[in-house]
């Protein structure tokens, strides 16, 4: 009978601890303004993103659909104009929000496994493929990444699934760094030595003890790997190797500046998409920067 | 005397120097752990001891010389370490570093369980450690975490951890150096239960003298990698006989010796042992000539191995066999 009541109460004693740090975190959050900034525009954000289709019916987007003039100025009935198809650049911009937010996520999530898997194994084992891992994961970081993506693009071809692994591949490379050097600070400490001794083997030490140390400084730093995942999306879409069929901010631009939305000073076409990809980006940057001076010990105490 | 469990045979252990150089830091040690009995190695930091104690557990290979456990040398393939590793258990010197912070009392202890796949009574064999290792009731220590605990209770909750696995030696590095005094004398009582009750050996590693007399049978004084005088403790420390032992005794408070020596100079880099006596440019004997009778072979000639005789006081020193016969 207490045996039952003691094997299930160490997992609520654990639970009851990741409740309190996760409070003490959220506390130290708070007191980091841009943070609260970025947290706010961020949830209005997804929000938006979410309830596109409630907003806009889907089929504003087709262009044979479409209701109003070539490159119209904003009016009552197109608040942000239209585009040369006649297509409301408002409904093209937040639909657009969907894509980029899919793309810079799903990229992040893909880049932070790979980084995580390379930085904590190769931290770990050492040896010859810790080297190994590290000589690759440098020589991804000076590759200049937007060349690489061009290049990748062409060969893979033009898809949603190409471009989030190719930004993935670009971008996995500082966090498995970051995650090694930590790993390399959590694997000095003696209760790994201790560990060790009693016989544990390198999934248990990395699983127990490394990757819940590291856990979350790869939480801040793929906070800001989500804005540089969009960046990159809207450079590539922007230079005309997006996926085709589908609306992102970066080919809206793409097309504007391809039907001429410049020279017909048609800036209603040109600002919305620029401005949602400097929002997202800052907003995501802010959070990002308030989350690492949170778990980032070595900000802690810096931060102003 | 019962035949030792635990033994070490010319051991030597080398590291490769960024230089390209090696530097020994064991270097030649033959030492035995019975059943049950409490051995002492001290000497100064950097000596050599901690890379002896890893060597034994299997933490590090050895370079020359062999480890063996019940008569069985050591195999270092995954398995026969991991089956090793339950009968060898490890105490650290700091107990604060040496629990995960994230972790519960329970899980700490039961980490060993975990690790060996024991599940049944689970709970069970972590109340039985805890209270052997002194936390009494063991439940109410179960969901503490590590920051809870006073030193000496973190550092009971690690021999818990270690006692779980009912291993049948303990090496235990400078288990009382971080704790408090009022606290040290309370983990060496439980040391000394825990040989009585359980028939536990234990190398204790130390450089503090006054704890090897209290606790231990047998001690070793190790200098630059080697033993250079070894035997019954109360033998060692009220009639030391190597130059080196007899200065660290004789700045102990009640020293059998009629004043302090204080060694010149620092432990030589184990990357470059002085030829001959390795402990010749620090010899206080040697440099106040009573060893010109020797001389000539504390300058050339390196001292043999002690051999691992439990019973025998023995000491490496090319004087030590002069004044013997001279005594005599």
């Amino acid at each position: 009978m207490s045996t039952q009541a003691q094997s299930l109460s160490p997992r609520a004693v654990t639970w009851a601890r990741r409740r309190r740090a996760m409070a003490r975190a959220w506390r130290d959050y708070r007191t980091q303004r841009s943070g609260m900034v970025g947290l706010v525009l961020l949830g209005l954000i997804v929000v938006l993103a979410v309830a596109a289709p409630l907003l806009i019916d889907a089929s504003a987007l087709s262009v044979t659909q479409a209701t109003g003039g070539r490159m119209e100025p904003p009016s009552a009935e197109f608040w942000l104009g239209t585009d040369e198809t006649g297509r409301s650049v408002l409904a093209l911009t937040l639909w657009g929000t969907r894509l980029s937010l899919v793309i810079g996520l799903t990229a992040t999530v893909a880049a932070i496994l790979v980084g995580t898997l390379v930085g904590i194994t190769s931290g770990h084992v050492g040896g010859w493929y810790g080297w190994i891992a590290l000589r690759v994961s440098d020589w991804f970081m000076v590759l200049p990444s937007l060349v690489v993506a061009i290049a990748l693009l062409a060969v893979l071809g033009r898809s949603v699934a190409t471009t989030v692994t190719v930004i993935a591949i670009v971008s996995w490379s500082g966090t498995a760094r970051l995650v090694r050097a930590q790993t390399l600070t959590v694997q000095a400490r003696p209760y790994l030595e201790r560990a060790r001794a009693l016989g544990a083997g390198h999934w248990h030490q990395m699983t127990r003890h490394i990757l819940p140390n590291v856990l979350p400084l790869v939480l801040a730093s793929a906070t800001l790997l989500v804005p540089s995942a969009i960046l990159m999306e809207s450079s590539l879409a922007w230079l005309g190797l997006g996926d085709p069929n589908v609306v992102s901010w970066g080919s809206i631009l793409n097309r504007a500046s391809n039907n001429g939305a410049v020279s017909a000073h048609a800036w209603w076409y040109l600002l919305p998409p620029g401005l949602a990809i400097l929002v997202v980006v800052a907003a995501f940057m802010m959070c990002g920067r308030a989350l690492e001076a949170v778990f980032n010990p070595r900000l802690r105490g810096e931060a102003p | 005397m019962t035949s030792p469990l635990l033994s070490a045979r010319d051991l030597g252990v080398d590291f490769g120097l960024p230089g390209g150089g090696t530097a020994s830091a064991v270097d030649g040690v033959n030492l035995d752990v019975a059943p049950g009995e409490i051995v002492a190695l001290a000497g100064e930091s950097g000596c050599g001891k901690t890379t002896l104690a890893r060597t034994l557990l299997g933490l590090e290979r050895a370079t020359r010389g062999s480890v063996s456990f019940g008569g069985e040398p050591l195999r270092y393939s995954t398995k026969a370490l991991k089956a090793y590793r339950r009968s060898v258990q490890l105490i650290l010197q700091d107990p604060t570093g040496a629990l995960n912070p994230r972790h519960t009392i329970y899980d700490a202890v039961a980490e060993g369980l975990r690790i060996h796949g024991i599940h049944d009574d689970e709970a069970g064999r972590v109340a039985g450690a805890l209270s052997r290792a002194g936390l009494r009731p063991a439940e109410k220590f179960f969901l503490s975490y590590p920051h809870e605990l006073s030193g000496g209770q973190r550092q009971r909750a690690v021999i818990a951890g270690a006692l779980v696995l009912d291993p049948s030696i303990i090496i235990a590095d400078e288990p009382v150096a971080s704790l408090d005094a009022s606290v040290r004398g309370e983990i060496l009582a439980l040391l000394l239960r825990l040989r009585d009750e359980m028939d536990l050996g234990a190398l204790v590693i130390t450089h503090d003298l006054g704890l090897a007399w209290s606790i231990a049978d047998r001690i070793a004084i190790m200098y630059l990698g080697r033993i250079v005088e070894q035997g019954p403790v109360e033998q060692v420390l009220t009639d030391p006989r190597h130059p080196y032992t007899r200065a660290l005794v004789s700045v102990l408070p009640d020293s059998p010796l009629p004043e302090p020596i204080v060694l010149s100079g620092e432990l030589p880099d184990a990357a470059r042992i002085p030829g001959g006596c390795r402990f010749r440019p620090r010899c206080q004997e040697f440099a106040s000539g009573r060893a010109s009778a020797v001389a000539g072979r504390c300058e050339s000639e390196d001292l043999a191995v002690l051999p691992a005789d439990a019973s025998r006081h023995d000491s490496a020193c090319h004087l030590h066999p002069i004044e013997r016969r001279a005594a005599a």
